[in-house]
Order: C-alpha cells, then structure tokens, then sequence
C-alpha cells in the first residue's frame, strides 16, 4: 500500500463519480464512467489485490463499457438529468 | 512546515480515508439510483454503489506491509524443492488477506452479468415506451394517460 | 422525492460514517479480519496443501470451489435471461451472406486489417492467462473475459455477421453449458473416485503427481470450464445488447 497514491486516486475516483452522474449525454457518461472504472483499477493494483485489478481492467473497463455504449448507440443518447 | 503538515495526513486521515471515501461514493450511488429520471443514469449509480462495496471489502484486507498475494519465486522454490515448513518461510503480514479479493473478483464478474440483464431490460423498455426517462414511462403507464 | 431521496441518503450516510470510527485503521496488520484463522490459514497452508503459488487462484478453485461454481452458474443464467429478454426471431428474409468475401462486406480496411492481426494475439494471451493463472495474476474469469473481448473486437470491427460465423448463437450457448458441464463433472469425476463433490484429492488416481499436484491440476480443469462459460456469454450479451437482440448487423 502507498497512501499517497491511495488519496489522490479515491479523490480523482469521488470526481470520476460526480462527473458520471451530472452529465447529460449518455454517451459521455458512459466514457466517464469507464475512466472512473480505471481509476478503481488502479487502486486495486496500488492495495495489491492483483487479480481484483486485472478483472475489474478486463470487465469493467473493457466489456461493460462497451456494452453500455451498445445500450446509448440503440436508444436515447440525451438525458434530461 | 510542509513536513509537519505530511505527518498530519498520515496519522489523522489516512487509517479511515478509505471508509470515508466508501460510504461517499455509496451515497453518491444511493442517491442517483433515487432520484435520477434516466434509468441508464440509474445503472450508473447501480455500478457506483456496487464498487463502493468492493472498495469496502478489498480496504480491510490490506496490511501495511503486504505486497501482493502470491509467493514470490524463492519462497516457493524453499518450500517445494528444498522441504523447508511453510510458516517459517511464510510472513503472514507481508501477504494481502487473499479472501476478500477472491470474493470479490467473482462479485465484479458476476456484476457485469447482472448489468447487461438490466441494460437488456432498459433495452425493452424503450422498445415499448420510446423513452427511457421514469416519469414518462409512468405517464404512459397511467390509465387514461396517452397511448 | 429529490428531498427524501436526499433526507434518506444523509441518514444512511451519516450512521455508516459514525461507523468508519470503530473500524481498524487502514493497513493495520493486527485487524481481526486479517488474524483471522481462515485467512491465515489461506496464506501459510496454500502452498503445502495444493503447490499452487497464487492464493487468490487456489481459494477460488479449490478451497471455495462450490462459491465458484454457482457464481459461474449466475453468469449463465444471467446470459440466458438478456437472450429471453432481447432475442426477437423475426424476419429471417435478410440473411447474412455467407462466404469468406461476406468478411469484406463491412468497415474499413484498416480497421479490419489491424484487427485480424491483434485478434490472434488477444486470444493467445487470454489463453496464457487462464492457464498460467496458477503463478501470476488471470484465471478463467479473467481470461473468459479477454476472449470474449476479443470476439466483441472483431464483431466491431469486421460486423456482427462475420463474428457471428466464428461463434453462433447455438454455438455460444452450447460452449456456455459446456463449461458448466466441465465445472460440474469434474466434482462429480471426484465423488465416482470416493471422495467428496469436488474433493480434488480423490482424483489422484487418475492424475500425475501425488495428491497435491492432483489438486492443482483438477483447478485448471475448473478454470477451464469458467473461461468457457465466461467467453460465450459475454460475446452474447453483447451481441444481443448491441442489435436489440436482432443478431443481424452490429454497431
């Protein structure tokens, strides 16, 4: 573990979060959310749960973003909140 | 001064900055599964809040000294090739408790299953209703509202 | 409801962070959860019981074998539902043409180019993860993961029907069940030996090395069967996600 990191991420991470949410296109939320499913990937790496990062790398960041985007391209793209 | 300021973070923010930012990001996820309109917002906040939890489970499996949890080369050559016992070669708090990462690593796998069944539903939805905001869909649902 | 979702969420928020003040510190070494017995038993025990270096792999296939292979389960139920929520068997007029020239029909040069030399090496790798799970990082959630990912590219890139093609729906489904199969039989291979449902050491017989490289083997038996089973149902979920469950062209 190195604290250091540990903080700056999980604040990035808070941001990543907010960010996500407050957007009102779909299609940029979905990418801001795959940057905040990197940014929990590198904290697993930073608290040495090795295996937790390499899955959270493949499927968060990698297949359920894509899927989400498969969701946004096939319905709506705006939201009103 | 900075110094000072450094070891303040170490000793008062550090041990429970990981719980606060955990429940942070689960009432961040809470609260958008509650109150936003657009259900893909609300899977948003589904996936927050479930991460929040891994954060939980993954922070209390760290020790301050560990590295990760696998044997290095040399520690399984001892052991295997030359026969010395395990519990004197193996420092315990120089290895991250494995079972909250194996609990969790299923849980994410399983997670994005679940996520693209909701993604599949929300899919319908629009289907039948054209629109993925809640409060339409309700309108619609509503006897004597349109269509 | 923007207010009591609000008033809701500070309750909760305020109790679980009244909480945090009662917790161990972060990386506290003495936390009951890391001197527990189960865990040290985990880390001092692994090495000698089974030789697998790895202990997250060696928990996960060995030690919790039966937590593996429901959650494994869920994933295929999981599949299974998006295909009865999503899949529509309507017009079957536009067929996709077959051929190796349909491979052309859609996307750009490039694009497909660059991806028919990558795919390879993807799925390669994703190979070496599975197996080389026992002594680094991967296994076969993450390695089920990086092929179906690598189908998911070459769907993107070269269009639905050329994936389609390599894995078909029933071939998807059929290699889902599969590893299910693999998972389960490999526990019931245990009991017809005279141990316990997935009690690996039984196996021994049957497998080289004495029983604790019969148990290390058995976990990349299971693996393979999560790979399987993880491989095809992320390509249908996003085949099916990604057409609204038509199956004909992709994104």
């Amino acid at each position: 573990m190195i604290w250091q990191f540990d903080i700056i991420i999980l604040i990035f991470m808070v941001l990543a979060a907010i960010i996500a949410l407050r957007v009102k296109d779909l299609l940029g939320a979905t990418l801001v959310f795959g940057i905040y499913s990197f940014l929990i990937c590198l904290l697993w790496a930073e608290m040495g749960a090795v295996d937790v990062a390499f899955t959270e790398a493949a499927v968060g960041a990698g297949v359920s973003t894509v899927i989400m985007i498969a969701t946004v391209f096939s319905t709506a793209r705006r939201s009103r909140d | 001064m900075e110094f000072l300021a450094a070891g303040f973070i170490e000793e008062n923010i550090v041990p429970k900055f990981n719980y606060w930012v955990y429940v942070i990001l689960m009432m961040i996820g809470l609260f958008a599964m509650i109150t936003k309109n657009n259900l893909i917002k609300k899977l948003i906040g589904m996936a927050i809040f479930q991460t929040a939890i891994i954060l939980f489970y993954v922070s209390i499996g760290v020790k301050a000294e560990s590295g990760i949890p696998i044997l290095g080369h040399e520690q399984h050559h001892e052991i295997v090739e030359e026969g010395r016992a395990s519990s004197e070669v193996i420092k315990k708090e120089k290895f991250a408790n494995p079972l909250p990462h194996v609990l969790m690593l299923t849980a994410i796998v399983v997670g994005v299953s679940t996520l693209g069944l909701a993604l599949a539903i929300s899919q319908r939805i629009y289907g039948s209703f054209n629109t993925l905001e809640e409060d339409e869909i309700l309108d619609q649902l509503r006897p004597g509202g349109h269509d | 409801m923007k207010l009591f979702g609000f008033i809701a969420v500070i309750i909760v928020g305020a109790l679980l962070l009244a909480a945090t003040g009662d917790f161990p510190a972060w990386g506290d070494a003495g936390s009951p959860a890391s001197q527990g017995q189960v865990s040290s038993f985990y880390i001092e025990q692994t090495i000698n019981e089974t030789k697998v270096p790895n202990m997250v792999t060696a928990v996960l296939a060995d030690f919790r074998g039966y937590d593996t292979m429901f959650e494994t389960v869920v994933i295929f139920i999981a599949g299974i539902g998006i295909i009865a929520v999503l899949r529509t068997f309507g017009d079957q007029a536009s067929k996709a043409p077959d051929g190796p020239e349909a491979d052309n029909d859609s996307g750009d040069l490039i694009v497909r180019t660059t991806c028919h030399m990558v795919v390879p090496l993807i799925q390669l790798f994703a190979l070496y993860v599975i197996a080389h799970g026992h002594h680094s990082p991967g296994g076969g959630f993450q390695g089920g993961v990086m092929l179906g990912a690598s189908y998911i590219l070459f769907a993107l890139a070269c269009g639905l029907p050329a994936a389609k093609r390599r894995m078909g729906e029933r071939r998807a489904i059929i290699i889902a069940a599969a590893g299910i199969i693999i998972y389960a039989g490999w526990g019931v291979a245990c009991l017809l030996l005279g141990g316990n449902f997935l009690d690996y050491t039984s196996l021994d017989p049957i497998l080289p090395g004495d029983e604790q490289m019969a148990r290390s083997h058995s976990m990349l038996v299971v693996e393979i069967g999560v790979a399987f089973t993880v491989t095809a149902i992320m390509f249908a979920i996003y085949s099916n996600l990604s057409t609204r469950g038509r199956l004909e062209k992709g994104l």
